[in-house]
């Protein structure tokens, strides 16, 4: 009785110890002075929970009954770790790059963020990891039982220890596993107690050993001799179940779910793996040395029918060695509790994300920012689980009654959680591997494992009758859960290995051959596989439409206030924007999905940003800008489609010009014959009329007619060179502007009377009100345009009634005057070139002009600042002359 | 017996002058001023000797001496052409359509009324 209460208020001092380790390094931690933390000797130390109680107590029993087989448990691990070039560096890479909170995620993220796959990958490692809780349970009641002897039963029995012993845990868990939730996923107060509760479990195991050698044993030489000669060390090795232990051992570093938390989701920096890849092989040569002599001590010591699980504890008790048996107590309880512990963290983290956080999620409706504080829910859904999950231990525990030797329970666990690995090995290394594969084989594994080895391990009658194991289901005897197709090992455990791995395998290898990968696989899958080539991030967003205030919002809710606050205002200060809203770059949208998948996994996270970026999954374009090639291919077809589209335009330009070269070639032709003929048809008259007045014998009134025509036709050709003299100064920029006040009607009256218009057939239409308009301008130019325009209606207005409108509008910023006449107008091939330099419509020549005329306009109105143009439609030939408001000075009609 | 000449010009000048100059020399002078109905004018006034300017309103004297050639009973009819553009081209083109004679303006009386008495004598020599 009074031992019992010293080892009680041992153990609660213990603990008291461990919470305050614990408080003091998550302190720190979150100080930022937690350099020595993150040190490799920590991490190795906290690789330890790989021994739990089952070591602890279980190898000296398992050694006591099987002889050295044990050492499987400790080099399956060691050959993992030695060589973890292969294996674990590419998947703590692919954890820290991808921002990993559990194997599930690992898994899920790997097969395209499938949740479907986490919940499989979540239920395996509950069911699997569930009779391992127990099995810790269960040891730290029998060892206090075995302190305690009868007083046990009579202070509430042991079922009520174990009630006691997984409630404390269960609070521990939630008082450390649960304080904050970070990106990280990193727990510093917990690794740190369960690098204390290694040393303490090496130095008791230690102790015990020691003491055993030389208190009890005589030294190490009669301690040899005594080995020698009792049945363990006969080297009695079954080749097949050796080979299987070391696989399901191997497998289980990798796969158990507190495994992978410690060797993963808490690494800090991927160095410490090389440290801990002797380290940690070292850690276990250590626990393991004292194995045999204990057991074979134990075994001589110990009476007849004497649980070998506990010699460590029942022998320095027999020995009266009170005080080590305490230290020997303390060990098993280390390696229980810190098992517990670091399995119910990771159970609770992959039952939150995977299971409770969807299921809240999509109960909550569509909209992430509609919700409330997720991270207050989050939090909660973890400490639920993790009760949930000590509660399901428990429960396990006190259904099957403790009665299982410690070792086997643990390597069914083993054969369960392996039946991850296919998916995991393969997903890393292998591209193909597609969700369907893994679904399948985890599946198909896993039924394999429950019907070969987890029913029946209960023994008949529990799940499956004692006629159902010997005969198979209805009779059929291939089915027998212990002898599938007939073929009996023997040993029901490696038996189911070989089935359950093998079907698991086959299924995955052919799941993933007939199944095509979603683009988000594909992209997960190179970068999984080729994580050392790229490490760049998952899932790109593309810029969208993501409002960063929704954004921001949300992330208030999951990562917390201040937490989010801070990671959006550092987003924009990198950005060069001050405030909290960046623009949602796609790097930043990964950053902030990353930061959320710590507290809700990844495909929570990737699903939340996608609602509020309004799609669901990652596009197409995407994937393109994320793999290099395809975006080299994209950028070179776009500089190909850019030449080409430049190719066309130049292409176009080319004919473009060579149109209007073309056009002004025949021009000039044109033009030449139009200049030699505008010359030489008044020097025909005058040559012909200046020989008849040569001849002479002409009356008076024919002299005077025909010097009259000589002298005609020399103004015209004098005419004819003011104009071409006038163009070519107009061109060259040389002209000088009067400009002077005026008022625009005048300006008309005095070009139509130039224009001859008062003995002509043509009517002039004006509309005096309108012109009633004092300009500032060359009014001299002005008229010579007027008159030229008029003078062409005159000459071509080919209508019975020749008829010209002269109108004047305001068009805002421009004046227009507009002349319409009411003849044929001008062919729409023609409209184009009558600004042109001796350009005539047809071989019209009426009225003799020299084609100078219009190409004139054009370069009087350019000099004032207007433009002159045709006006197709208008019923007959029709000029606007636009002139910048600016030139008018004041409008007297107003 | 006057000859009969029907000159085809749209310069009035120039027909003022070609008109006295072949009046003065006895013939019998009509005019024409536009290229539109030149053929008709033709058919109907049945002259002697046509002179066709190149440059008319409505329609080109290539295109009338085309016409003219092409009808039987103007097919031979004596025709001086006038052009004031003086390109080869232009004597060519003449010469191809059947111009009985082509001349450049500006030209000479003497030169115009040598070719009018040349082109009427042979078609007299001829008929």
């Amino acid at each position: 009785m009074g031992i019992l209460n010293v080892l009680v208020t041992v153990s609660l001092a213990y603990v008291l110890f461990l919470f305050t380790v614990a408080f003091f390094a998550d302190r720190s931690a979150a100080r930022g002075r937690a350099k020595w933390l993150q040190s490799p000797l920590i991490y190795t130390l906290s690789l330890s929970i790989y021994c739990t109680a089952w070591t602890f107590y279980g190898a000296v029993g398992y050694a006591a009954r099987s002889g050295v087989e044990f050492l499987t448990i400790y080099l399956g691990p060691s050959i993992v770790m030695i060589g973890w070039w292969w294996t674990l560096r590419k998947l703590v890479r692919i954890g820290r790059s991808q921002r990993v909170t559990s194997i599930a995620d690992l898994i899920s993220s790997r097969f395209g963020k499938s949740n479907s796959l986490a919940v499989v990958v979540t239920v395996i490692a509950v069911v699997g990891t569930t009779p391992y809780i127990a099995l810790q349970l269960q040891s730290v009641t029998l060892a206090l039982e075995a302190f305690a002897g009868d007083v046990a039963k009579t202070s509430g029995g042991p079922s009520a220890t174990t009630l006691w012993l997984a409630a404390g845990l269960a609070l521990f868990t939630v008082l450390f596993g649960t304080r904050n939730l970070d990106a990280n996923e990193r727990h510093d107060g917990v690794v740190m107690a369960i690098a204390v509760e290694a040393v303490v479990k090496l130095v008791a195991l230690v102790a015990v050993g020691l003491f055993v050698i030389w208190g009890i044993g005589g030294g190490v030489g009669p301690t040899l001799e005594r080995i020698s000669q009792s049945d363990i060390a006969r080297w009695d090795v079954s080749g097949g179940r050796w080979m299987g232990l070391m696989f399901l051992s191997a497998s289980a570093v990798l796969t158990l779910p507190r495994m992978f938390q410690v060797l993963v989701v808490e690494n800090e920096d991927e160095r410490h793996l090389a440290t801990a890849s002797w380290a940690f092989p070292a850690y276990l040569m250590l626990m393991s040395l004292f194995v045999v002599p204990i057991a074979v001590i134990g075994l001589e010591h110990m009476p007849e029918g004497a649980n070998p699980d506990l010699f460590v504890l029942t022998l320095p008790l027999s020995e009266g060695q009170n005080t080590l048996a305490m230290l020997s107590f303390l060990g098993g309880f280390s390696s229980a509790t810190s098992m517990v512990i670091v399995a119910a963290i990771a159970l609770s983290t992959m039952v939150s994300n995977h299971i409770v956080m969807p299921i809240w999620l999509s109960a909550q409706g569509s909209t992430a920012i509609v919700a409330g504080d997720v991270r207050h829910v989050v939090l909660l859904s973890r400490r639920l689980s993790i009760m949930g999950v000590l509660t399901l231990g428990y429960l396990y525990h006190h259904t099957t009654g403790g009665g299982e030797a410690l070792a086997s329970i643990g390597l069914i666990s083993f054969a369960g959680v392996a039946q991850t690995l296919p998916a995991l090995l393969g997903g890393i290394f292998w591209r193909g591997a597609t969700r369907i594969g893994a679904l399948c084989g985890m599946v198909v594994g896993f039924v394999a494992w429950a019907y070969t080895l987890f029913m029946p391990s209960f023994g008949p009658e529990v799940f499956l009758s004692d006629e159902f194991l010997r005969n198979g289901p209805m009779g059929i005897g291939w089915l027998r859960p212990q002898a599938l197709f007939g073929i009996s090992q023997g040993d029901p455990l490696v038996h189911s290995i070989i089935w359950s791995m093998s079907l698991n395998a086959l299924a995955f290898f052919v799941g993933s051959l007939v199944s095509f990968p979603t683009p988000l696989e594909r992209l997960q899958g190179a970068q999984f596989v080729n994580v050392f080539d790229h490490s760049t991030r998952p899932g790109s967003w593309s810029r969208g439409m993501a409002e960063a205030e929704d954004l921001l919002v949300m992330a208030q809710r999951i990562l917390g206030p201040s937490e989010a606050q801070s990671l959006f205002r550092s987003e924009a200060a990198s950005q060069g924007i001050t405030g909290y809203l960046p623009e949602t770059t796609p790097e930043f949208l990964q950053r902030l999905e990353r930061e959320m998948a710590g507290s809700v996994g990844a495909a929570t996270a990737h699903a939340m940003i996608g609602q509020i970026l309004g799609r669901a999954s990652v596009t197409v374009e995407d994937l393109m800008a994320v793999a290099d090639e395809t975006a080299q291919i994209m950028e070179y077809s776009n500089q190909l489609e850019a030449k080409s589209a430049e190719l066309t335009r130049t292409a176009r330009q080319l004919r473009a010009a060579n149109e209007k070269l073309t056009q002004m070639s025949v021009q000039k032709d044109a033009f030449l014959s139009q200049i030699s003929h505008e010359l030489r048809t008044p020097m025909t008259s005058i040559r012909a009329f200046s020989e008849i007045l040569r001849d002479g014998g002409l009356d008076e009134a024919a002299l005077a007619k025909y010097a009259g025509i000589i002298h005609d036709e020399a103004i015209r050709l004098t005419r004819l060179l003011d104009d071409l003299l006038d163009l070519s100064v107009l061109e060259n920029g040389q002209v000088s502007l009067n400009e002077r006040i005026g008022r625009l009607g005048d300006v008309l009256d005095q070009a139509e009377a130039a224009a001859g218009i008062e003995n002509s057939r043509l009517r002039v239409v004006r509309s005096r009100v309108r012109e009633d308009l004092v300009l500032y301008t060359d009014l001299d130019r002005l008229a010579q345009v007027f008159i030229n325009l008029i003078s062409n209606a005159l000459k071509y207005c080919d209508a019975k009634r020749p008829r010209l409108e002269i109108a004047v509008r305001d068009l805002g910023d421009n004046l227009a005057i507009d002349f319409v006449d009411n003849g044929g107008g001008i062919p729409t091939a023609s409209q184009d070139v009558i600004f042109e330099k001796f350009s005539r419509v047809g071989s019209d020549q009426a009225a003799g002009g020299a084609g100078l005329g219009l190409a004139i306009c054009r370069e009087i109105v350019h000099r004032l600042g207007g433009t002159v143009s045709y006006l197709p439609g208008q019923g007959g030939a029709a000029f606007r002359v636009l002139l910048p408001m600016t030139v008018v000075r004041q409008n007297r009609g107003s | 017996m006057g000859k009969r000449v029907l000159l085809i010009e749209d310069e009035p000048n120039i027909i003022e002058a070609i008109s006295f100059i072949l009046s003065r020399d006895g013939w019998e002078v009509d005019t024409h001023a536009n290229g539109t109905d030149a053929v008709d004018k033709v058919n109907r006034r049945q002259p002697d000797l046509v002179i066709l300017d190149v440059m008319l309103p409505g329609r080109s004297g290539f295109d009338i001496l085309k016409e003219l050639r092409a009808n039987a009973p103007t097919a031979g009819l004596p025709v001086l052409m006038l052009t004031a553009r003086g390109q080869t081209k232009d004597r060519e083109t003449a010469q191809a359509l059947g111009a009985s004679r082509f001349m450049t303006k500006p030209f000479s009386n003497a030169e115009v009324l040598e070719s009018v008495r040349a082109l009427a004598a042979g078609v007299q020599a001829q008929g």
